[in-house]
């Protein structure tokens, strides 16, 4: 079993909703998830993003989901960080 | 999230509170005036039998209400299809699944039902104590004379409701808005009475 520790997302969305709502609407998808989130960029009707998602176990589609129902689009998972449950036992 | 949610957040990631309160109080106002107007033109002339004056002022009521929905929905509907194509023109993507495809569906619903309500629900509350007085309760003053006072109450409400929120003082604001339906009662007057 290999559980997704960290994600690091690219991501462009409409101004609205804004920053905070679009973190905690993604925060709100698991139980224990961290979100931080970055604009790199403003335009006239888009922002892009670096978002930050980390928890115990992170389920990516739920994220992604999250994120599309807003009106954003993942443009690239630009960092991953995935613990096997083998691992874990040693640590 | 409950539906009040779901329209609060609706109403904001695409930003028309603003238009929903322009909305209601201007096509309150309207209601409230043309209320003002067709009960004193029935005051100042010649005496007619409450039953048609309430009709007249039921008739004019719904119209406003109807023609508010009416209206409000297709330049809405209009407005947030452009809004939606602009975004997703934008972002390359089709938005028609996300929160800004449903708001483009039902925030044109939500500015129509406040266009429409607005006047409908001020009309019928301007209209309520000539109904109280045809239904045969006594009321303490003449109903025609009630049924002014009220649109005056309402019409001054209007105006606080408004100053309240551009940051300016309520009262001045509120007696602004009392001063213009006194202005169209004296020009009732003088068109019908005087």
């Amino acid at each position: 079993m290999v559980s997704v520790k960290r994600i690091i997302l690219d991501v462009l969305k409409p101004h609205q909703p804004n920053a905070l709502e679009f973190s905690r609407a993604i925060a709100s998808v698991g139980n224990d998830y961290r979100v931080t989130l970055t604009v790199l960029e403003v335009d006239e009707n888009t922002e892009t993003l670096q978002v930050v998602v980390s928890g115990d176990a992170i389920d990516y589609e739920a994220v992604q989901s999250a994120i599309s129902d807003m009106g954003g689009s993942i443009h690239s998972i630009d960092e991953v960080e995935v613990q096997s449950a083998a691992s874990s036992r040693v640590l | 999230m409950n539906l009040l949610g779901k329209a609060r957040y609706l109403l904001r990631i695409t930003r028309t509170h603003g238009i929903v309160r322009r909305y209601f109080v201007v096509n309150g106002f309207d209601g409230a005036l043309t209320m003002l107007g067709i009960i004193t033109g029935f005051l100042f002339g010649a005496p007619a039998d409450l039953s048609v004056t309430i009709n007249a002022c039921l008739g004019a009521a719904i119209a406003l209400g109807v023609s508010g929905m009416s209206s409000a929905y297709v330049s809405e509907t209009a407005e947030r299809r452009r809004a939606l194509g602009d975004l997703e023109a934008a972002m390359a993507i089709d938005l028609l699944d996300t929160a800004h495809g449903e708001a483009a569906r039902v925030v044109p619903l939500l500015i129509a039902l406040v266009n429409g309500l607005a006047p409908l629900l001020l009309s019928l509350l301007i209209i309520l104590p000539l109904w109280l007085a045809h239904a045969g309760l006594p009321l303490p003053v003449d109903p025609l004379h009630a049924a002014i006072m009220t649109a005056l109450v309402l019409v001054f409400l209007l105006g606080v409701f408004l100053g309240r929120i551009s940051g300016i003082a309520w009262l001045r604001s509120g007696l602004q808005t009392l001063l213009i339906a006194l202005l169209t009662a004296a020009l009732v007057y003088l068109v019908t009475g005087g």
